[in-house]
């Protein structure tokens, strides 16, 4: 069911914008592969099948784009995730992304949680009511975003803290896009990472240092 | 002076599949970006021997990330390809001094070779602006299998006194290439052509 027809890897060191260069540059990547969407041009009632199948292809994307960052995992502290649609499928292929793509990259970075649990609908991003202590890494939920699109359709994959998702500092978006896909039948999905901030990141709220819930949120 | 880097940009393009026929081995296209002011925006300058001195830079830097990208040895690197994409507060003109005097002698020593002339676009351009960078086989341009390009752009440049410079190498010719003309096995490799 899974066929990758191309694979493409993007990452790139921003210095400084206008401002201080940075004395450690921010290393921000993607990884974007395009498969063969084998619902193209009808309306498939049960997709799920596909969700499951596209469990491998997340963890070898979150190894292959960790690979490309050439970094730790340690030094992960953002990530988020899209998908685009060729026009001869519908929005609901790329939401078959979420489950595969986030939890291959949460336990990439260290998440202890219950991917099946999440799968047969349980709630929660992170633990219940809180936590004593750090219970683990990669405890927010991963942003997303997915559109039907055009060959070369960019899209903006959200960024945020890999630990609390209100992190002002680390609210951020990468443009990803393969110049000439996804063609009709295909689909692309997306992973996304990040080693920090913004690079001049200064509107305040709540930084990473003072996260102190531990429920994937503060 | 040398380059001022605003920002790197590297990315790996594999094609496995095309027309659901697989491309044994894939081919793989590096790209390798860099973001960088523009002495010389703003204003006429007769000399643009500091732009020169930047393409010098760059082809050794761009030439050795794409390389160490597709993680291969620098003599397996087939085809390559150079491109620049100026502000608007610069002229076509400072893409010129960057690209063609002295660009290509370290990108050649990072691919090794490098008998061809290596192919270049440029034009003037904004934010995300897209440059198709025009690609040819590194040691013989006749070779018909490897004439292709890759589409290269930054989303959030170049601003108007900014530069894009980019080179993409790869280690392939096009997926299924099959359009005959003169082939990899018949390169001579010494005048850059056959």
């Amino acid at each position: 069911m899974i066929e990758i027809r191309r694979l493409l890897t993007h990452v790139e060191d921003i210095h400084h914008e206008f401002g201080p260069v940075a004395a450690q540059p921010l290393r921000r990547g993607a990884i974007a592969v395009v498969l063969t969407n084998p619902f193209a041009g009808r309306h498939e009632p049960d997709i799920l099948p596909m969700m499951d199948a596209l469990n491998p292809l997340g963890v070898d994307m979150a190894r292959g784009l960790r690979a490309a960052m050439d970094v730790p995992v340690e030094r992960i502290e953002a990530y988020g995730k899209g998908a685009i649609v060729g026009s001869a499928g519908e929005l609901e292929h790329g939401a078959l992304w979420h489950v595969p793509g986030g939890y291959a990259m949460r336990e990439l970075l260290g998440w202890k949680g219950d991917r099946a649990a999440y799968q047969r609908g349980a709630t929660g991003a992170g633990v219940a009511g809180g936590a004593v202590g750090q219970p683990g890494n990669a405890l927010a939920i991963v942003p997303s975003t997915k559109k039907v699109g055009a060959p070369g359709t960019a899209l903006d994959v959200p960024l945020t803290h890999i630990n609390a998702a209100y992190v002002r500092s680390h609210f951020d978006a990468i443009e990803m896009r393969v110049p000439g896909a996804p063609a009709a039948d295909e689909i692309v999905y997306v992973l996304a990472m990040s080693t920090g901030p913004r690079v001049h990141q200064r509107v305040g709220g709540l930084k990473a240092s003072e996260i102190s819930k531990w429920d994937g949120l503060r | 002076m040398p380059a001022q880097i605003r920002k790197l940009v590297v990315q790996v393009d594999e094609t496995r599949l095309e027309m659901n026929r697989p491309v044994e081995p894939p081919t793989r296209r590096a790209l390798a970006m860099a973001v960088i002011a523009n002495p010389c925006a703003g204003r006429y300058v007769e000399n643009l021997d500091e732009l020169v001195a930047i393409g010098e830079e760059l082809g050794g830097l761009l030439g050795r990330k794409c390389v160490e990208a597709l993680g291969i040895e620098p003599g397996q690197a087939q085809s390559y390809g150079k491109a620049a994409i100026v502000g608007e507060s610069g002229e076509l003109e400072h893409a010129a001094a960057i690209l063609h005097p002295k660009l290509g002698a370290p990108l050649r020593a990072a691919v090794e070779k490098g008998a061809a002339l290596v192919p270049s676009a440029k034009k003037r351009g904004g934010l995300g602006t897209a440059i198709d960078v025009p690609l040819g086989h590194k040691d013989a341009a006749f070779v018909r299998s490897h004439f292709d390009a890759m589409e290269a752009r930054v989303s959030d440049a170049p601003r108007a006194s900014e530069i894009v410079v980019a080179v993409v190498v790869t280690d392939s010719g096009r997926p299924l290439a099959r359009i005959g003309g003169l082939q990899v096995s018949e390169i001579k490799g010494q005048d850059g052509l056959r």
